[in-house]
């Protein structure tokens, strides 16, 4: 047949030579090759104890953010929730009574706020909506869960830890977060 | 009647060698367990894995889990299947399995309470003859196992494994004639205490440097009497989904893949024992040794030199397996049949020929 293009490579099967049908000289070369990678370095991470960097720009579950003093930054103003293209945020907003001001900054705040996992896409849009600094997108992900409710994330997940009352756990959940807007 | 002496005497032989027996036989299961648990590592490593290494450090109690994992899976007898020859299969592969054990040299022989002990269980004059028998016995476990399960495929890769096996003990045997003529005697222990007379304190009277063709042919039927990698056809999990043990479940297929590293230990301490000069330790004069550290002291350290050679060759057994694709039926006979018997033939023809030139 004619050839079309002068790319094909044609093969010439011919017969094993004496040397190549002994077929001990190719497994020796395969074994060669082999156990020379037993000794290669291992690309595999030895995954819980090692961890592989996130990037600085990576979006991961969401945080609810408080200030300072341990008040809650959230005023329940429902710009996140418009902005989430996955309609993923829900809330509802209550106000702050007398005698909570050591709780909340602002005189309204979200009495509760739903997030939910499987419907989020992971954006940041409410991120970059929010005006108060209230909600970020921390480094790590969503863990694996059995049923579709326990990928529905509340205030007890999401609220990052007292940074008065619970230093230790506060620095943990903010991690490189302050070193990043700084390099922002 | 019987003095009281001798029977006195005849219950320390007795505890003497069931001492012997327990010791080698728990010996040679946890080497097993651990060579699944190597094979799995080296695995790793020859694809740039890290094998498995969660269970206890390094993995090390990977084995433990495994079986562990084994006995709590549910037992299936599939219904169709003849239930009493079902059971006996994974048995009778075990126990032939272990059975080699029995005429292999492990050590010289230590000196306990006076008495002189012999690190072999059994020292018969026919020891290669027994291993040639128990090793045909050992077709038997895969035959009844896959025709007991009443599976079409599991009868076909019995069938294989049966006509496998049985074509290349003739070539492992011819290879072995020409190595006993050199010899002239059947016993393992006379064998290695052969190989021991050798210059450089032994290394020289090294079987494999006078028969390195036979060696080669014998290795080869080695592996493939092991159903081992490029001859795991009777259990080829891409074309027979897992060959004569496809039924099995449990600790019965547990047995299955069990015995198949037991044979594979066996099968190396035979291989040193024939061409590596079994218990011997290479450049050094074991009977000078023993005057100056004393016998159980080298008795010891050959052992531990037999064991080098065994890992070195279950580490063959390994290495081979990840680099060689499988053969193809066809091929499997062709190599058996047309080349291993008359190279073997060849060599038999060859050794005679040099044998008799050199006693005239």
């Amino acid at each position: 047949m004619a050839q079309l293009t002068n790319r094909a490579k044609i093969l010439a099967q011919k017969p094993l030579t004496f040397w190549e049908s002994l077929y001990l000289p190719a497994i020796f070369k395969g074994m060669a090759i082999t156990f020379g990678h037993m000794f290669k370095k291992k690309p595999t991470i030895n995954y819980p104890e090692q961890k592989r960097p996130f990037s600085s720009v990576f979006r991961g579950l969401h945080v609810l953010n408080r200030d300072e003093a341990g008040r809650e930054n959230c005023t329940a103003c429902g710009l996140c929730a418009v902005a989430c293209p996955a309609e993923a945020i829900t809330m509802e907003a209550a106000e702050r009574q007398p005698g909570e001001e050591n709780l909340y900054r602002e005189e309204k705040y979200a009495a509760k706020y739903e997030i939910n996992m499987l419907r989020c896409i992971f954006c940041g849009l409410c991120e970059e909506a929010c005006p108060k600094d209230a909600i970020y997108l921390s480094e790590t992900f969503a863990p694996s869960d059995f049923t579709r409710k326990g990928f529905i994330y509340g205030k007890e997940n999401l609220l990052i830890p007292h940074p008065v009352m619970e230093k230790e756990k506060f620095e943990m959940a903010r991690g490189q977060r302050e070193q990043q807007i700084k390099n922002k | 009647m019987i003095p009281i002496q001798f029977l006195v005497i005849d219950v320390w032989f007795g505890l003497e060698k069931l001492l012997l027996i327990g010791g080698i036989i728990s010996f040679s299961l946890v080497v097993a367990m651990y060579t699944t648990f190597a094979e799995r590592k080296i695995a790793g490593f020859m694809q740039d894995r890290r094998g498995p290494n969660r269970a206890g450090p390094f993995g090390i109690l990977q084995p433990l889990a495994d079986g562990l994992k084994l006995f709590f899976k549910e037992e299936i007898i599939p219904l169709t299947s003849n239930k009493s020859l079902f059971v006996l299969g994974p048995a009778l592969a075990m126990l032939t399995a272990m059975l080699t054990s029995a005429v292999i040299p492990w050590g010289s022989q230590i000196e306990i309470a006076g008495r002189t002990v012999s690190l072999q269980v059994a020292d018969v004059n026919i020891g290669i003859l027994y291993v040639f028998g128990v090793v045909s016995l050992g077709v038997y476990g895969i035959m009844i196992g896959g025709w007991s399960s009443n599976n079409k495929f599991s009868l076909l890769a019995a069938v294989r494994g049966a006509s496998q096996i049985i074509s290349y003990e003739l070539a492992m045997g011819l290879s072995l004639i020409s190595l006993l003529m050199m010899t002239g005697s059947l016993s393992l222990k006379t064998i290695v205490e052969q190989q021991m007379q050798g210059g450089w304190g032994g290394f020289l009277g090294w079987n494999i440097l006078y028969q390195p063709l036979a060696f080669l042919i014998f290795l080869i039927c080695v592996f493939a009497e092991c159903n081992r990698t490029p001859f795991d056809l009777p259990e080829a999990e891409n074309e027979l989904n897992f060959g004569y043990h496809q039924e099995y479940s449990s600790m019965k297929l547990g047995l299955y893949l069990f015995s198949e590293y037991v044979n594979m230990f066996i099968s190396s301490a035979v291989v040193s024992t024939l061409f590596f000069g079994g218990y011997d330790i290479p450049f050094v004069n074991e009977s000078e040794l023993a005057s100056s550290i004393g016998v159980n002291l080298v008795a010891l350290l050959g052992f531990l030199t037999f064991f080098a050679k065994i890992a070195f060759f279950l580490f063959l057994f390994i290495w081979v397996r990840w680099t060689i694709p499988r053969f193809r039926y066809d091929q499997l006979m062709d190599l058996g049949w047309k080349k291993l018997i008359p190279l073997a033939l060849a060599n038999l023809l060859i050794t005679a020929v040099v044998i008799l030139t050199l006693n005239k």
